[in-house]
């Protein structure tokens, strides 16, 4: 495949997850193997109970395997402590969430400096300019300090889009970050993606919207905790096409 | 996070819930207020009873007849009857460590002048009398020696007899006034020394030779009790061993009987009067504190709310790369301010309630500048105390589980 010669981002080499409840265990992941590589889209999609929550914790270190090995950017996972994962998670992932997320009564540039406040390479200055960078990005530099509560739902999103960017992350992660938004800004924030995709970003997107995969270029589908389907996409579809294809809303 | 970025979201958190911070730093205020008021009364009034009592002169000695039987039985009057006139001349001839020593009779009654009377008490004394006491005499002068030796009729007066005897501003040197119908020759008057912080005017006196007083009025041939002064105040302990020897020869006393006498020192009676103060002031400001401990509880209860109330934003903030202390840090801090910032608007407060209360009570305030500190030491530790446990609680949390709760 063309993408062997890239950089491996993710590496997930049997990757188990049990939970007990009660005096049962649950399997929720039972052995989930597969590499991301540097620039790739992946869509994770699964009906709810197929495990893509608990996979989705995992990638995104907020939970450590039982058994396996996971690496991210090369850096084995599974053995770190509860702070290491915190560092790692600053430095290397950026969450885009499926209800935005962002901190009450504050503005969105103190919304995407909130990453680096936890990052002691960065002073005031810096920070500052990188969320203002991230927010040029996603379109909006002239929305810096306007405050959350005074955002539509397609810009909060893209506000917590520039938070994901603001360090610089091998990864981003989003959770069904078109869940809460009708099917126009859904298709805006897609092409917000696409973007960063065409930048080469790495990007995994997990959903239940099988219409998002046509967009993305590759595919995984979980069920039962187990991969069932990984596919590449050759044929990736354009989202700001479907956008221009779209009714214009009654009044704006 | 560094300690910077700590104070902005701290303060950040603060402004976002303005009124329910300052409801929490209120019972900060009103305790740190509560405990600097009555520390300052305290201090205070400690300070005007210390000031009292060096005025009446530190390093006077009283000699009382009678064993030391405070609240014990009545004695037998004989017991009374112990200081003799030849105490004080031993003591004036014997004693080192004494510079002044004045014998005392001293009786009650009506003095009259014209149609004027009035209810006072007569002190028979020495000529040293003025020097141990650092009275002074404002017209005319003190008696002598002579008329000691001649048991003369004559008397030194207080301001308050003089305003009772002769009203009209008339001048009352070498008038002749009656005490207990026995007529003595105003050769002086006191200055004014107003109320002593008993509550008792000290200008409500009369001032004669003991030798007149023992003869004319009492018929008495015992001291009521005898004054001394010792050369400095630090060698009180001295003069009072000196002359407790002195009396003891003087008494004949056997090595294992009693003393037939009392020495009390003034610095005595100053230590038991600022102790004394002390277990007010510090009763009152246990009472005060509780408040303060109150407060804390205060504190803690809305950080807890607080926490659970922002169990998202800390899910979002451990996702993006918080650690667990970060958190903690975040809370305690925000707890830290609410009681630092309480505390400091408390010492306004108390500040204030201070000078309120010496203006309508005439209460003799001091704030102490250590109270002070103390207030904000105390802020502190109610900070890190009462917003440790939120600050674990949030702390502790899942990011998973904190960022997913609705």
């Amino acid at each position: 495949m063309e993408n062997e010669k890239r950089k491996t981002v993710i590496e997930l080499d049997n990757v188990r997850r049990d939970f007990k409840v009660g005096s049962e265990t649950v399997h929720a992941l039972r052995g989930v193997s597969f590499k991301i590589h540097e620039g790739e889209f992946v869509t994770i999609m699964g009906t709810s109970g197929s495990g893509k929550s608990t996979l989705l914790n995992q990638l995104g270190c907020l939970d450590t395997p039982t058994s396996g090995e996971y690496y991210l950017d090369g850096i084995s996972v599974r053995t770190m402590s509860k702070s290491q994962r915190a560092r790692l998670r600053n430095r290397k992932i950026g969450f885009v969430f499926q209800n935005y997320n962002l901190l009450a009564k504050t503005t969105a540039v103190e919304n995407v400096e909130l990453p680096l406040m936890y990052n002691s390479e960065y002073n005031a200055k810096q920070r500052r300019e990188a969320a203002v960078k991230a927010l040029e990005a996603v379109g909006l530099a002239n929305r810096l300090d306007h405050k959350s509560n005074q955002m539509s739902g397609g810009q909060m999103q893209r506000v917590a889009i520039a938070r994901a960017l603001v360090n610089n992350p091998a990864v981003i992660l989003a959770d069904e970050a078109t869940g809460n938004l009708d099917t126009r800004t859904s298709f805006e924030v897609l092409v917000l993606f696409q973007k960063l995709y065409a930048e080469g970003r790495t990007i995994i997107f997990v959903t239940h919207n099988p219409e998002i995969a046509q967009y993305s270029s590759r595919n995984i589908v979980l069920r039962d905790g187990k991969i069932r389907e990984d596919t590449m996409n050759r044929n990736i579809l354009s989202a700001a096409e479907a956008l221009a294809q779209l009714p214009l809303p009654q009044d704006d | 996070m560094n300690f910077t970025n700590l104070i902005k979201v701290a303060l950040n958190a603060i402004a976002n819930n303005k009124f329910r911070s300052f409801l929490s730093m209120l019972g900060i205020i009103i305790g740190v207020a509560a405990v600097i008021i009555m520390m300052a009364i305290g201090q205070g009034s400690k300070e005007s009873v210390r000031a009292n009592i060096s005025q009446m002169g530190t390093n006077i000695i009283m000699v009382r007849p009678g064993a030391d039987m405070r609240g014990g039985v009545r004695q037998d009057p004989s017991a009374m009857q112990t200081l003799k006139v030849e105490d004080y001349k031993s003591i004036q001839d014997e004693a080192k460590f004494i510079t002044y020593v004045s014998p005392e009779v001293s009786s009650s009654g009506q003095c009259i002048y014209g149609a004027n009377n009035t209810s006072t008490s007569i002190y028979g004394e020495s000529t040293d009398y003025l020097s141990i006491k650092q009275w002074t005499v404002e017209d005319g002068s003190m008696f002598t020696d002579e008329d000691i030796k001649k048991s003369a009729k004559v008397c030194v007066i207080g301001k308050t007899v003089v305003d009772e005897l002769f009203p009209n501003g008339a001048d009352p040197i070498g008038k002749t006034i009656r005490f207990k119908s026995i007529p003595f020759r105003v050769i002086g008057v006191l200055k004014s020394k107003g109320y002593n912080s008993f509550g008792m005017d000290q200008d409500n006196l009369i001032i004669a030779p003991y030798t007149t007083v023992m003869k004319r009025i009492q018929a008495q041939t015992y001291l009521s009790n005898i004054n001394c002064s010792a050369i400095t105040e630090e060698m009180t302990e001295e003069a009072i061993a000196e002359l407790t020897s002195i009396l003891r020869a003087n008494h004949k006393l056997k090595d294992d009987a009693d003393d037939d006498f009392t020495i009390h020192s003034q610095q005595e009676m100053m230590e038991t009067m600022t102790s004394t103060m002390d277990t007010i002031t510090i009763i009152l400001v246990v009472a005060a504190a509780f408040s303060l401990l109150v407060a804390g509880i205060g504190i803690m209860n809305i950080m807890l709310v607080s926490v659970t109330e922002r169990t998202k934003e800390i899910g979002l903030r451990m996702s993006v790369g918080a650690r667990s202390i970060d958190i903690s840090n975040q809370f305690l801090i925000e707890s830290i301010m609410i009681s630092i910032t309480g505390g400091v608007l408390g010492v306004c407060v108390g500040y204030v309630g201070t000078m309120v209360c010496s203006g309508l009570f005439h209460l003799p305030t001091s704030i102490p500048m250590w109270s002070i500190v103390v207030s904000f030491i105390v802020c502190t530790i109610i900070g890190v105390g009462f917003g440790y446990f939120p600050a674990r609680k949030a702390a502790m949390m899942d990011p998973i589980e904190a960022i997913r709760y609705e």
